[in-house]
């Protein structure tokens, strides 16, 4: 579903990353570990379409087409989806309206015509019950004084309502007390399909235990330098990352 | 014969229509004194640095309409808020037009300037406060000269108007270019309640020139709630004086709405005249083409314990200009003082200009005063969070322009007001919202 190759990005003149390699297929879930400034974030801006990064080499690869090229809201279009991990808060539009008009662009992309009202209300129960919103909680502004564990809540609500192919979790646990992590996790395990894949990336092994993923990677300088199952997230949790970092230079 | 020699030989016939015994009759006589001293304001005045009335005052507008003419509901009904039940003062070319108003005697007086200012019954009140709040400044001493119509709103004590006040003044365009200065004075005595919706609009091209003045009082614990509805041709253009007297405890909003118009200048003062006042100041501005829209706000801080609180908010685009220009004086016996100023602009366009000035004069020392004024383009990290949940960049920049703007309304105490703003900054951003409004 997801293949990258060579990925070479950097922002103003800096470079972040050096050459990622990264497979993902559908029905799997990969987990991106590793120490703070290694580049993690970059690499999930970038597969989204942030612009702010400069890709300078390599291509992104998603269903076996190019997506380089395209902004950010056309790999939305295409199912790819960025849970951020500091979400922007917009004052003055709900997260019923915002959600609302994300569903109907991207139909409008995809030459359908508006989610009829009464589904989308439908939906947005459902999905909103799954993750224990509060209904009053839908009709507040877009982020604004969301709470850290609310903020994250209401991302995944979002995956949920815009159903991605792929979904890319960029520390999606910081801030989630461990009811809140349950939740959000079970949300997510919720949303797997055989179709559908995930991309979590996170600093702490915690999440794991409740997202379990097929393929473990640890980024460090901009590089993959270890992939291995989840007991390499619980060695790491163990660890650090000082002796793999060690193991690279033997 | 410029417009100002044509005021001061018009003030003569308008002289011989009028009841020169009447006690007001001294008042015109010194505003009109003073309006020949001082002429039009100019841009060498501190007040006006941003804002010329040059382009404006050249037109040769005529003081008095010739004749009246008769619009019907069907032509207006779309500048009314009409989903509601309200009550309406209605003016065409200046002049009153009874059948397209819906005034009241019953509870409290909803109705003309021109009956209270010349029957008996209502001259204790003219005494008490006509005139009484507005200063002597050029063009208020012009439209004081002139008074003679409007809207006269009183509300006695612990009387909450059960419905709206609409004030709205239409001009036809059967002049080729006219001058109109509507007087009104509102009173709300202690405890009273009334909300008010006030709009000027023209219903063609030509060009109208709206010198207003509005006299508020609000006693003790008295609530105002106030909207003006700004959304003109781009041939008119407007100069509204307005000054508010709010004694304790009483809570005034004044909402503006300036969409529209060629020139637009608001000057919004309100007088703190007792402890535990509230003082509401809120502006959305959404503009482009060469329109032009200024803000000169003043907030009196003349007592202990008050709060003011203003939020503006503009969008300019083209070559539209705005002005912000908020002065928040705080005496020193005004201790306690709660003051809070924003005034936050998005420029769309390069040649678009906006000039915010915030004056804050605090001679008192225990206060809570802050201001923040920021000019700026969109939010590039807030597109990208929109773009990444599959919303293209000119949808995402318009949603980001309605939210920014849109926030200004949380504060809208009538629904259908917010309603209609909602859609009208929809309509100006040239955003379809994937939502109802």
């Amino acid at each position: 579903m997801l293949k990258i190759h060579n990925l070479h990005a950097e922002v103003e003149g800096e470079k972040i990353l050096k050459g990622v390699n990264l497979e993902i297929n559908p029905g799997e879930v990969h987990a991106i570990m590793g120490p703070n400034g290694s580049g993690k974030s970059t690499l999930a801006s970038v597969v989204a379409g942030n612009e702010e990064y400069e890709v300078t080499e390599g291509e992104i690869l998603f269903d076996k087409s190019n997506i380089s090229e395209l902004s950010a809201d056309e790999r939305a279009h295409k199912g790819i989806f960025l849970s951020f991990q500091y979400p922007v808060e917009i004052p003055g539009v709900s997260v019923t309206n915002f959600i609302k008009t994300a569903i109907n662009q991207i139909r409008k992309a995809q030459g359908l015509k508006d989610m009829p009202a009464n589904e989308m209300l439908k939906k947005i129960r459902e999905k909103s019950a799954m993750l224990g919103m509060d209904r009053k909680f839908l009709s507040r502004s877009l982020n604004e004084s969301f709470s850290g564990g609310e903020k994250k809540r209401n991302e995944i609500f979002q995956m949920a309502m815009l159903e991605p192919q792929l979904a890319i979790l960029d520390e999606t646990d910081s801030g989630l007390d461990i009811d809140a992590l349950k939740i959000v996790a079970d949300g997510v395990n919720k949303l797997r399909t055989k179709d559908n894949a995930t991309l979590v990336i996170t600093h702490y092994q915690r999440l794991l235990d409740y997202i379990v993923p097929d393929v473990v990677h640890v980024l460090v300088d901009g590089k993959i330098i270890k992939s291995g199952d989840k007991e390499l997230a619980k060695k790491l949790e163990k660890r650090g990352y000082d002796w793999l970092k060690e193991e690279q230079l033997v | 014969m410029k417009l100002k020699e044509k005021l001061l030989s018009s003030y003569l016939a308008f002289e011989e229509n009028i009841d020169l015994e009447n006690d007001i009759h001294n008042i015109r006589n010194e505003a009109i004194k003073y309006f020949e001293h001082s002429g039009f304001p100019h841009r060498k005045q501190e007040a006006w640095k941003y804002t010329s009335l040059n382009s404006i005052l050249k037109e040769d507008y005529s003081i008095f309409p010739k004749k009246e003419d008769t619009i019907e509901y069907r032509d207006i009904k779309k500048y009314c808020i009409h989903d509601i039940d309200t009550y309406q003062i209605v003016f065409v070319d200046g002049i009153y037009a009874s059948h397209l108003s819906q005034t009241t005697h019953d509870k409290f007086d909803a109705c003309l300037m021109s009956s209270a200012l010349n029957k008996a019954k209502y001259k204790p009140i003219i005494k008490k406060y006509f005139n009484k709040v507005a200063p002597q400044e050029s063009l208020t001493a012009l439209n004081t000269a002139f008074s003679y119509e409007g809207a006269y709103i009183k509300i006695p004590k612990g009387v909450a108007a059960e419905k709206p006040i609409q004030i709205l003044n239409f001009s036809t365009g059967n002049e080729h270019a006219l001058m109109i200065q509507p007087r009104n004075l509102i009173i709300a005595e202690d405890n009273a309640q009334v909300q008010i919706i006030e709009r000027h609009q023209s219903l063609t091209e030509n060009a109208v020139l709206t010198n207003s003045v509005t006299e508020i009082f609000a006693g003790k614990n008295a609530n105002v709630d106030y909207y003006k509805i700004q959304n003109d041709k781009v041939t008119s253009s407007l100069i509204d004086n307005t000054y508010i007297s709010q004694d304790r405890d009483s809570e005034v909003s004044m909402h503006t709405f300036s969409f529209g118009g060629k020139l637009t200048r608001n000057n919004l003062n309100f007088y703190q005249n007792g402890s535990n006042i509230n003082s509401i100041l809120k502006g959305v501005t959404i503009i482009e083409g060469k329109q032009h829209v200024d803000h000169n706000t003043l907030v009196h801080h003349r007592k202990p314990h008050c709060e003011s609180h203003q939020d503006y908010k503009g969008i300019f685009a083209e070559k539209s200009t705005g002005v912000f220009n908020g002065k928040v004086l705080v005496d020193k016996i005004a201790q306690k003082t709660d003051a809070f100023q924003s005034n936050n602009n998005i420029l769309i366009d390069d040649q678009a200009t906006i000039n915010s000035k915030p004056q804050l004069e605090i001679f008192a020392d225990d206060v809570k005063c802050s201001h923040g004024c920021t000019i700026g383009q969109l939010d590039e990290e807030a597109l990208f969070y929109m773009q990444s949940r599959g919303i293209p960049q000119k949808e995402a920049r318009a949603l980001l322009m309605y939210a920014f703007a849109n926030n200004v309304l949380n504060s809208v105490k009538i629904p259908e007001i917010n309603k209609r703003i909602t859609k009208q900054i929809a309509l100006k951003i040239g955003v379809q919202l994937g939502f109802d409004l």
